[in-house]
């Protein structure tokens, strides 16, 4: 750890930045709560800027002082009082946040315009007071110092994205609301105990003091196991996602983005406080293998429910799924034997990398879903057919979205994937590298399935409405970030090895690239929804049988997911999984 | 038995209770009514912390207590939204459930309805 952040009584220059990017997000809910009416959305989008420059000097600010920077407020030093830090992987989240945000708000201004002729309407009045809500949220989130200060952080956020769910006010989108609303509050009772324990325990909540401090005693592990569970059900990690999918799916296109871009990322990064930062050496080898098993149960489940939706949005919503879980396989391959601690090395990067890739990507596939479901009245996906025709547009930024995940270069996933698999070699542990390779397959699975039906020729279909330009515009331009955020020297936020893999696109990376689309193909074949589409198409005895049987097997997992999807049976799952963590962080100290 | 163990046992029975009734409970309204005594079982835990950190001449140590009052202000809200989801759900469906059948699940498309 660099001196800088064992210092605690000094504010490093630029301190301040840190300070504002909470506040002005803030400022501006309070001040559109009080003028209300028109000047709500006038408001939202004169913040938007101005957040996005403050994210920009925290990150010149950051490269200039080289170390973490730090604020402490009232000038009270830990542990009496509470101090705002931003190290690598914080600078790097804010100012994906502030990108995403401010795209999300472009893409909205159609959807969230107060009609002519009202003074003010209640979604659009609703939806920018939470979408700036849950920036400033999300920005404490990654700055805070302090455990408490998280809880508090993260309840802010749960706050500001659970009514995002229900603005439309539809019966289906308040019960997902309020599925959501309860379990996310389940986990935070657990994180909340556990921070108890862990203040009983050594006096204080901030996280360097902390780290100095802990040790492989029983109420910690147990502290640590409550925590963890806590925040992976706010992340809806598999099994404990029922929330997700009809939360997700069910929102308005702008609010999916926001939730299923960002807002999962507050908890996910809470999780790599936790267990890099605070204590890194007592989670141990068990406790990251089950982390990562979880990912990979994730990516499974996910992905084959994703490939038998019927709705686009849907499918993209189980998409997230499946990219939750791959996220948490760095966990593993950031252990090191030699020391028995989480290292903060490639395998970090590649997952903060691959959650910022995500974050840009799947805001944009929810985006350009929205814009099909506003065009064509539905998403049904058996019904995209000439879709590539009459939405060029927003077909194109859902394939480069897609293109961007499943980790061609030069995106943002396929340096991570590079980098998860170089330490997968170093670790040695193959059996991660092969799951890290099934993700990326998946996620080409259903890309393909989405643009088989999206470009088939078909006749036109009807257009009740038609999307402004600048919605997709919106979409195609966050798109293309994530796809070139493999370009972007890291080097100066994130440990990525400097002798990082060539970006140059030559034969062999393009069939390095190319294998897991066909694979994908493969399996979007075999496992998802078609229609009468491949009815037609003639094909042996032997393939039908694999067909029959793949479909068999998609519908055993479906029907395994249906079951983890129960309140009760997710509940107890929380529950076992509290007792798993602690006995494997008890045995393995 | 010291007061300390006391009231540390209370707040594990207040949690399990509550967690029981998270859990098993079907209604949402009694949902969130164990959320909060399941809340109150941890804020009592930190009663119980702050009263084992007193240093000599305090009653309790200030500062879990100053945590506690945040953390029933969040409590609070939260179920201040929860409510007000469960009202808002009721008068659209004319029943406050959350079970997915009740109401077809969110995937329904709105045109179809």
């Amino acid at each position: 750890m660099s001196p800088q952040v064992t210092t605690l009584d000094a504010a490093t220059a630029g301190g301040f930045l840190l300070v504002l990017s909470v506040v002005v997000p803030v400022v501006g809910v309070l001040l559109a709560f009080a003028t209300g009416g028109r000047q709500v959305e006038r408001i939202a989008l004169m913040i938007m800027p101005m957040g996005l420059a403050i994210a920009a000097s925290i990150a010149v600010a950051k490269l200039e002082t080289g170390g973490p920077l730090a604020y402490l407020l009232g000038g009270w030093a830990p542990p009496l009082g509470v101090a705002l830090r931003a190290d690598g992987p914080s600078v790097v989240m804010i100012s994906i946040t502030a990108v995403v945000i401010c795209a999300i708000g472009v893409f909205a201004r159609a959807d969230f315009r107060t009609p002519a002729a009202s003074v003010e309407a209640r979604a659009p009045f609703a939806f920018w007071i939470l979408l700036l809500a849950i920036w400033g949220a999300l920005n404490m989130v990654f700055l805070g110092g302090d455990l408490f200060t998280l809880y508090v952080a993260l309840e802010l956020l749960t706050f500001s994205a659970v009514p995002l769910v229900s603005l439309d006010g539809r019966s289906e989108t308040l019960q997902a609301a309020l599925r959501y609303l309860l379990f996310a509050l389940l986990g935070s009772v657990l994180y909340l105990a556990g921070t108890v324990l862990l203040y009983g325990s050594y006096g204080t909540l901030d996280t360097v003091l902390l780290a100095g401090q802990v040790r492989a005693e029983p109420p910690t592990l147990v502290a640590i196991a409550l925590m963890t569970v806590g925040l992976l059900a706010k992340t809806a990690l598999f099994p404990l996602h029922l929330w997700l999918p009809p939360a997700h799916a069910g929102a308005p296109a702008a609010a999916s983005a926001v939730l299923s871009g960002l807002v999962v990322k507050g908890s996910f990064f809470l999780v790599i406080r936790l267990w890099f930062d605070v204590m890194p050496g007592l989670t141990g080898y068990t406790g990251a293998q089950l982390l990562a098993a979880m990912g990979a149960a994730a990516i499974l489940f996910g992905s084959v429910v994703a490939l038998r939706q019927e709705r686009l949005k849907l499918l993209v919503a189980y998409s997230t799924v499946a990219q939750i879980g791959y996220l948490f396989l760095m966990f593993p391959l950031a252990f090191s034997p030699v020391t028995g601690q989480l290292q903060s090395g490639g395998a970090l990067a590649g997952g903060i990398l691959q959650a910022i890739s995500h974050a840009s990507a799947k805001a944009a596939m929810f985006m350009s879903a929205g814009s099909i479901y506003a065009t064509l009245g539905h998403d049904r996906i058996v019904g995209l057919g000439g879709l590539g025709r009459v939405l060029p547009l927003s077909v194109l930024a859902f394939a480069l979205g897609g293109v961007a995940l499943i980790g061609l270069p030069p995106s943002g996933a396929y340096l991570a994937k590079e980098l998860l698999l170089q330490a997968a070699v170093e670790t040695q542990q193959w059996w991660w590298a092969i799951v890290v390779q099934a993700g990326g397959v998946f996620t080409s699975s259903y890309l393909v399935l989405v643009l088989a039906h999206a470009l088939v020729p078909a006749e036109a279909p009807k257009m009740p409405v038609r999307v402004p330009r600048v919605a997709d515009a919106a979409a195609l331009a966050l798109a293309l970030c994530s796809l070139l955020l493999g370009l972007f020297p890291w080097e100066a936020y994130l440990s990525v090895p400097h002798g990082r893999p060539a970006k140059t696109i030559d034969f062999g990376s393009l069939a390095d690239a190319l294998w897991p689309i066909l694979v994908g193909g493969v399996l979007a074949i075999l496992l998802g929804r078609w229609g009468t589409r491949l009815a037609r198409v003639p094909c042996g005895k032997g393939v039908a049988a694999i067909r029959r049987s793949a479909f068999i097997l998609g519908s055993m997992l479906e029907r395994v997911d249906d079951i983890a999807g129960q309140w009760t049976a997710a509940c107890l799952s929380l529950l076992v999984l509290v007792v798993l963590f602690g006995a494997a962080m008890l045995a393995g100290r | 038995m010291s007061t300390a163990i006391v009231f540390g046992l209370c707040a594990a029975g207040a949690a399990g209770l509550g967690l029981y009734g998270l859990i098993a409970d079907p209604h949402p309204l009694r949902k969130i009514l164990a959320f909060n005594v399941l809340g109150t079982g941890v804020f009592l835990l930190f009663g119980v912390v702050a009263r084992r950190g007193a240093v000599p001449g305090l009653g309790a140590d200030p500062i879990p207590l100053a945590l506690v009052i945040t953390g029933m202000v969040v409590a609070f809200s939260a179920t201040a939204v929860a409510i007000a989801l469960l009202l808002q759900l009721f008068q659209a469906t004319g029943a406050a459930t959350l079970r997915a059948d009740a109401s077809a699940d969110a995937g329904t498309d709105p045109a179809d309805t």
